[in-house]
């Protein structure tokens, strides 16, 4: 029998546990429940009405088999009746098992409706209370759609008591988590925020919560709870600890509640009024105080209590940002917590240190606890403390104390769990590029990298090592010395194998002088390793034996000999086949000076952000990392070396074999055939056609047609620019690729492709006519303002374009602060004798220079109220211009160059994005809601930016778009 | 706010389980698995918290049970133990010295403690006081004694 029952024990229950508890077996229990299933079965049919004692005790014996793991498929109607009952306690099992077992979909949810509709009237607060918490516990839309409207009204009503009060402050907060659109708090706001002076504790704290999930996302409606949550918290702060009665938590004024009010500051910007944020800081200051003070109570509860607040409290200040004197004392509290011996502060003192090295005042004073963190990767036992730890070396890590931390990471590689090394691999990779001034350490780090942990080094980290080799010529013979050393070691890792091969492919020829490492030296060590290696890597060894045949000929009967061989030749592998097929016969029929252009040294990776840097964002989740990155950006101005996010794929390595599909050949980043076939949308004519050898033969659907020639003026000034030019601009703000302009006599194609703050531009001037274009000449201008806002460098074109020949010219842009304006471009050619002359704009916009940027629902909020001053918003409601299919709304959302962020927006029909334009300047964090209301067709579009210009303009542009 | 809060046993056998947002029955089932696995493999003396995937987990041992209280991210984790600490210590007020047995055996008392003390995933009422106020009331309510007496033990 039980030792304990306390209350109502329902006898038979307290039975049933019992005989559960005293199964030997597994099977003896399942024995045991289908028995007592059964009979509840029967008692629930049987003819005789069930009194609700009996039906309350069945259906608690059934939420107890289920709690067990067993699936229970009828008393629900049971339960719901069990609702109606006017006995406290039979209402009570009622309303557990509901919440426990009715998901939201059920079809009982109407019996279950017009029961919490009888008790929330009844007037009774203990039936409101357990009706609030089913609402709250099922939270589905039909409960919502059923009681949005009336939980307000009980809440602010003035004879509400105080229980009821909070239960429906937090159900309403659950209601509005998940049907956002039917809790319309209007009227209401003012007096809900009201609620944080009433004078019952407990409902100042039930009443923050949903206080704060409002403001998050209506901040300027809520915005009066700021003064209102200062002076309460300087209240609590500056009480006694014995004023505030049972609120007082082991000496602790109401934690729970000031480290909600602290948060709910987090919604908002410092506050303007001068009293105010004198108070607030007086606050600040006095728990910083605090936290010197000796303890008054040597309880844990104690001291987890005012710890608690005093980081809510340095979250604020980091939030704040702007209080140096703070920040470097919330900096010196973290750093005495780093050295206490409760392994719970260590641990959040590693975490909160993290944010605080991304703020420019607290940086340095970070970086002083170097010697102390990198201890605790050293020391600490606990795995989670140690990754903490290693999460804020990567945060502190700068110029002047970068090889300190990656050699320190490094070797704590060694002997690290094996669940974090792969992130740890990420993060030495990405330290040790950014910082690297000198590249022979970031060849030796990486190669490092491989031999301690060549398991988890990700194909981005070879692939950039080698296109960072590739891209500077002052570090290749020492790359190639290195990686020769590398693979004497018997064993190496397949990951060496391949950046060795590759690498000794291509610089091979720079340590070849020495006898040691002769070409035959070189080539039989990397094929001693061959055989133990996978198919990629073997084919791409293949492709490195071709290029020695370039860079050695007297190695090409060795190597032909390898290649002929039946293991190659005829090797089960059809890819491995066809090179050793196609290499043999290229290396024996191609004259030296073929084989010299066909193998050519690969030419320099263009110039994009680090694919590893894209990795680690990943991998960690969005936000964690995303913060310090662009913060981290800031600080250094910017990626420091441009190598290309493509990987070193081994078919471009020999050109011929383009056709080769190779193992990474969905990496080859620049792109250059996909988007043009992914563009569909772009109207009528493809750019292919520009491409075609074949010229301009076929007649493409012209986008544009006649008319654009007459309307400009045969003049020698630059024409002004085309009526339509807008319209052309605003094609392109989407995509980068396509025709941006056409007439019968010229088509003008269009590629570009931007990283960071640069950009390329081809374009592509196609003659239709089968008559030469003489003179002909383009010139690009920034007119007024965009001239010190845009750089865009370009080479002269031929003065002379073939009929049905195609000549193409290469931009450069660089943007160096935001703009709105775009860049002109004005031709100028003969045609029998007719001077054209014709200016567009060309479609630079500053959404180009957008970086995406993933992150969770929550830090998207934040950041959304973090921007909510008037200025930073701009907002348009449009009538939608095209067809409002969810797949073309996301491909243009995606074209902008923002991250379309899922789940992110309560709503599943609105759209959320998330970038991070790229100036010379500076960083520009925009973040995009784009509300379509089908019914209506129309669309509301948010922007929120840090710079109100780049709001203003996005709006602009974008408005035009969907 | 929170997600969910788990009291399961050394041996992983689950005491109960809260979740504060809709959830399917698959979705329960791994987690669960997840977090006893996690939590019961972690080694003594260790910090109390953890990430996984989005959430924050804290856990804390008392005798044979462990609460493990998973909340969002930004949320404060020394103050997310001293809410399990707070649960404890109206369960020990409620059944006097509680132990896990008690909350096998009254199951939905632990239930409705701990409805009086949050809901929907946040802190309803923080004083001891009030919340042991009204389980008492509650239980005011129920039959009186003859009643119960009088009916069938099955």
């Amino acid at each position: 029998m039980p030792a304990v029952s306390k209350g109502d024990g329902m006898r038979g229950l307290a039975v049933f546990i019992s005989d559960i508890r005293n199964c030997k077996s597994k099977e003896a229990e399942i024995k045991r429940i289908n028995k007592e299933l059964a009979n509840i079965r029967s008692k629930f049919k049987g003819d005789k009405a069930l009194d609700g004692y009996s039906k309350k005790k069945y259906v608690c014996k059934l939420l107890f088999i289920f709690l067990l793991g067993h699936d229970i498929d009828f008393g629900h109607m049971e339960a719901v009746n069990l609702l109606s009952s006017n006995k406290y306690t039979e209402k009570q099992i009622g309303y557990l098992f509901i919440s426990v077992l009715v998901n939201s979909n059920s079809e009982l949810i109407r019996l279950i409706n017009n029961a919490i509709k009888n008790d929330l009237s009844s007037r009774n607060p203990t039936f409101m209370c357990l009706a609030l918490h089913c609402i709250a516990n099922v939270g589905s839309r039909e409960m919502a759609e059923a009681f949005a409207s009336e939980i307000p009204r009980i809440l602010v009503a003035g004879d509400t008591m105080d229980s009821v009060k909070q239960s429906a402050a937090l159900c309403l907060l659950r209601l509005y988590k998940t049907s956002p659109d039917l809790v319309l708090m209007g009227e209401w706001t003012s007096r809900v925020v009201h609620l944080l002076n009433d004078q019952h504790m407990g409902v100042v704290t039930a009443a923050i919560s949903l206080i704060t999930c409002l403001s998050q996302k209506n901040p300027d409606e809520f915005k009066t709870c700021v003064s209102l949550a200062v002076s309460r918290l300087s209240r609590i702060v500056s009480s006694a600890s014995t004023d505030l009665q049972d609120y007082t938590y082991y000496f602790v004024p109401a934690p729970w509640l000031s480290c909600k009010l602290l948060r709910l500051l987090q919604c908002y910007p410092p506050p303007e009024d001068g009293a105010v944020k004198g108070r607030l800081v007086e606050c600040l200051e006095t728990i910083l105080n605090k936290a010197q003070e000796p303890p008054k109570s040597k309880k844990v509860q104690h001291s987890n209590a005012k710890n608690a607040i005093l980081f809510e409290a340095i979250s604020l200040i980091i939030h704040y940002d702007s209080e140096p004197n703070l920040l470097v004392r919330a900096c010196n509290q973290l750093g005495q917590f780093l050295q206490h011996r409760e392994t719970n502060l260590r641990y959040l003192a590693l975490e909160s240190m993290c944010t605080l090295a991304s703020s420019e005042f607290s940086h340095e004073a970070v970086k002083t606890h170097i010697e102390t963190v990198i201890n605790a990767l050293k020391t600490e036992r606990d795995v989670s403390v140690r990754q903490r730890a290693a999460d804020l070396l990567y945060a502190m890590c700068d110029r002047s104390n970068a090889k300190q931390i990656v050699a320190e990471m490094l070797s704590y590689l060694e002997t690290a769990d094996y669940s974090i090394r792969e992130e740890m691999v990420l993060k030495v990779a990405i330290l040790a590029e950014k910082y690297a001034i000198d590249y022979s350490w970031y060849v030796d780090t990486i190669l490092n990298l491989i031999r301690i942990a060549g398991d988890y080094v990700s194909e981005e980290v070879w692939y950039r090592v080698i296109q960072i080799v590739i891209n500077r010529d002052d570090v290749q013979g020492y790359a190639a010395k290195t990686v020769f050393e590398a693979l004497q070691a018997p064993a190496c890792h397949e990951n060496m194998v391949k950046v060795g091969g590759y690498i000794l492919g291509e610089f091979g020829n720079l340590i070849a002088g020495d006898p040691r490492s002769s070409p035959l030296v070189q080539f039989n060590l990397l094929h001693s390793k061959f055989h133990l290696c996978s198919v990629p890597t073997r084919a791409l060894l293949l492709s490195a034996y071709i290029k020695f045949i370039n860079l050695f000929p007297e190695t090409k009967a060795t190597i032909q000999e390898v290649l002929r061989c039946d293991s190659q030749i005829r090797n089960s592998d059809v890819e491995l086949q066809q090179r050793a097929v196609e290499y043999l016969k290229l290396s024996s029929i191609a004259s030296t000076d073929v084989l010299a252009t066909v193998l050519e040294e690969m030419p320099p990776f263009p110039e994009r952000e680090s694919s590893i840097l894209a990795k680690l964002k990943k991998k960690k989740g969005p936000g964690a990392v995303s913060v310090t990155d662009l913060e981290d950006n800031k600080r250094e101005g910017g990626e420091l070396n441009g190598g290309g996010d493509r990987g070193p794929d081994t078919s471009a390595m020999a050109a011929s074999n383009a056709s080769t599909p190779s193992p990474s050949a969905d990496l080859l980043g620049i792109r250059s055939a996909a988007p043009i076939g992914a563009a569909p949308t772009s109207a009528g004519s493809l750019l292919v056609d520009v491409f075609s050898e074949a010229g301009p033969a076929a007649p493409s659907a012209a986008v544009n047609d006649d008319g654009f020639l007459s309307s400009a003026p045969p003049s020698e000034d630059p024409a002004a620019p085309l009526s339509e030019a807008d319209d052309l601009l605003n094609k392109f703000v989407c995509k980068n690729n396509g025709v941006l302009f056409e007439n019968q006599l010229l088509q003008i194609g269009i590629k570009s492709e931007y990283r960071q703050n640069l950009g390329r531009m081809y374009l592509f001037y196609g003659n239709k006519t089968s008559v030469p274009f003489a003179s002909f000449s383009t010139t690009v201008s920034c007119p007024g303002e965009l001239q010190s806002q845009l750089n865009v460098q370009s080479k002269p074109v031929e003065p002379v374009v073939e009929g049905g020949a195609q000549i193409q010219q290469v931009l450069n842009i660089e943007c160096l602060t935001d703009f709105s304006e775009a860049p002109l471009l004005n031709i100028k050619f003969r045609y029998g004798g007719a001077l054209q002359n014709l200016t567009l704009k060309l479609p630079v916009t500053i959404n180009k220079f957008f970086q995406p940027t993933e992150m969770a629902s929550n830090d998207f909020f934040q950041r959304w109220k973090q921007l909510s001053q008037p200025q930073q918003e701009a907002q348009k409601i449009f009538k939608a211009n095209h067809g409002m299919d969810t797949e073309v709304l996301k491909a243009k959302l995606l074209g902008l160059g923002m991250a379309l962020l899922d789940n992110v927006d309560p709503n599943p029909e609105n759209y959320v994005c998330a970038g991070v334009i790229q100036t010379k300047g500076q960083q520009v964090g925009c973040l995009l809601r784009l509300e379509p209301n089908a019914q209506a067709q129309m669309y509301r579009l948010t922007l929120r930016c840090s710079k109100d210009s780049v709001s203003r303009r996005l709006c602009e542009l974008l408005a035009e778009q969907f | 706010m929170m997600r969910f809060l788990l009291l399961f046993s050394r041996q992983g056998k689950l005491r109960l389980q809260k979740w504060f947002t809709p959830m399917s029955d698959r979705e329960k089932k791994k987690i669960i698995r997840d977090m006893t696995t996690m939590v019961l493999a972690r080694q003594p003396r260790s910090c109390n918290f953890l990430h996984w995937k989005d959430l924050k987990i804290i856990y804390k041992r008392y005798a044979s049970l462990y609460f493990c209280l998973a909340v969002e991210n930004q949320e404060n984790e020394l103050l997310a133990l001293e809410v399990i600490h707070r649960y404890v210590e109206l369960l020990d007020k409620y059944f006097g010295n509680v132990c896990e047995l008690d909350i096998i055996f009254n199951f939905e008392k632990a239930y409705f403690i701990l409805d009086e003390f949050l809901m929907g995933g946040e802190i309803q009422e923080t004083s001891k006081q009030i919340v042991n106020r009204s389980i008492e009331a509650s239980d005011m309510l129920q039959e009186t004694m003859e009643e119960y007496m009088s009916k069938p033990a099955f």
